[in-house]
């Protein structure tokens, strides 16, 4: 057992400094918003997701609809559901620890287990168990210490929140460096820009949203072709 | 003093991320195939929410003075840069927040 907790501890060491430094950003940008520390540690114990807890940040100051919460975290977190649809084989068996498994598969955990290996003489179940368990140990210690941080902070944070805007125009960047077609990823922004322009900036979310999947659903036929219906 | 509204929004924002990790395991246990229209979703609604996602956080750039929308388009222009050049998640993120915050106290 000891070895698999080293090995999975080594394989899980990538993933700390990201999520211990964006988990930091995330607790800062909740303290101001009013928010401290026991929101803060409930937020990256049971939601576990980065990019939404920022999200969830601007949703809970802007006081949006809990209709509204709920249909962002469904686009914002569409993606898992194409994670548990290729790791459904490789957990397999994994018995009392699957279901924690399955709650901590974030984007960065999938990266580290997709492959489903495991090294020599290691069970990979607890392997995988392990993994997860140490990448959420470093995202809510990064939770943690930004709520600190941002109470001790006494210089003027002004223009920290555009940390949330950099991490995503750099998801963003990277996924269009990887994407062999770009039309779906412009096809949000001109459903979102559309959008904004109509409904304003209070409400647009959900109408892109709806805009963005029907059109995705028409167009089928023609970004099917693209290699995305697998 | 418990504010019972972002109680009940934390609770949402978890349990719709957890019914999507564990939908797919609940409907598809090896039984059932998955339907071409999920895996489609699933595969192309990513690229179109991030795109979603970076207009949502400048929702707000007001295009009325320099100082209004300046900061935030260089500032997206370092990170898309930054990012191309070193494809380092946390240096593009740091270096554009960085360049934000020099950016909007020294246009005040």
């Amino acid at each position: 057992m000891r070895k698999t907790i080293r090995s999975a501890f080594v394989r899980s060491v990538p993933v700390m400094a990201g999520y211990v430094v964006l988990g930091i950003g995330f607790g800062i940008l909740l303290k101001k918003a009013g928010y401290g520390l026991f929101w803060s540690f409930l937020m990256g114990l049971t939601i576990y997701a980065g990019s939404m807890q920022y999200v969830g940040v601007s949703l809970l100051t802007s006081g949006a609809s809990l209709i509204t919460v709920a249909l962002t975290t469904l686009m914002v977190n569409a993606r898992h559901l194409f994670y548990g649809l290729t790791m459904i084989g490789k957990y397999e068996g994994a018995g009392k620890k699957k279901p924690y498994m399955i709650f901590a598969l974030t984007d960065e955990t999938y990266s580290l287990l997709c492959d489903g290996q495991a090294p020599e003489g290691v069970d990979r179940h607890w392997y995988g168990f392990f993994v997860s368990l140490f990448d959420q140990c470093y995202w809510v210690l990064g939770c943690v210490l930004g709520s600190l941080v941002g109470e001790v902070l006494s210089f003027d944070t002004a223009g920290i929140d555009f940390s949330m805007t950099a991490l995503f125009v750099t998801v963003f960047v990277e996924q269009w460096l990887t994407a062999k077609d770009h039309r779906p990823a412009l096809l949000g922004l001109v459903c979102s820009v559309a959008c904004l322009l109509i409904f304003g900036p209070g409400s647009f979310l959900i109408p892109t949203m709806i805009s963005v999947t029907v059109v995705s659903l028409l167009l089928r036929r023609t970004l099917g072709g693209g290699g995305y219906d697998r | 003093m418990i504010d019972s509204y972002a109680l009940a929004a934390v609770a949402v924002m978890a349990a719709v991320t957890a019914a999507l990790r564990f939908l797919p395991f609940l409907v598809f246990n090896g039984k059932r195939s998955v339907p071409k229209v999920v895996r489609y979703l699933g595969a192309v609604l990513p690229y179109s929410t991030m795109a979603m996602l970076v207009v949502y956080c400048l929702k707000d750039v007001s295009f009325g003075g320099l100082s209004g929308w300046v900061p935030a388009a260089v500032s997206v222009a370092a990170v898309v840069l930054l990012h191309v050049w070193k494809r380092n998640t946390l240096l593009s993120i740091i270096g554009g927040t960085v360049c934000y915050m020099v950016l909007i106290r020294v246009m005040m």
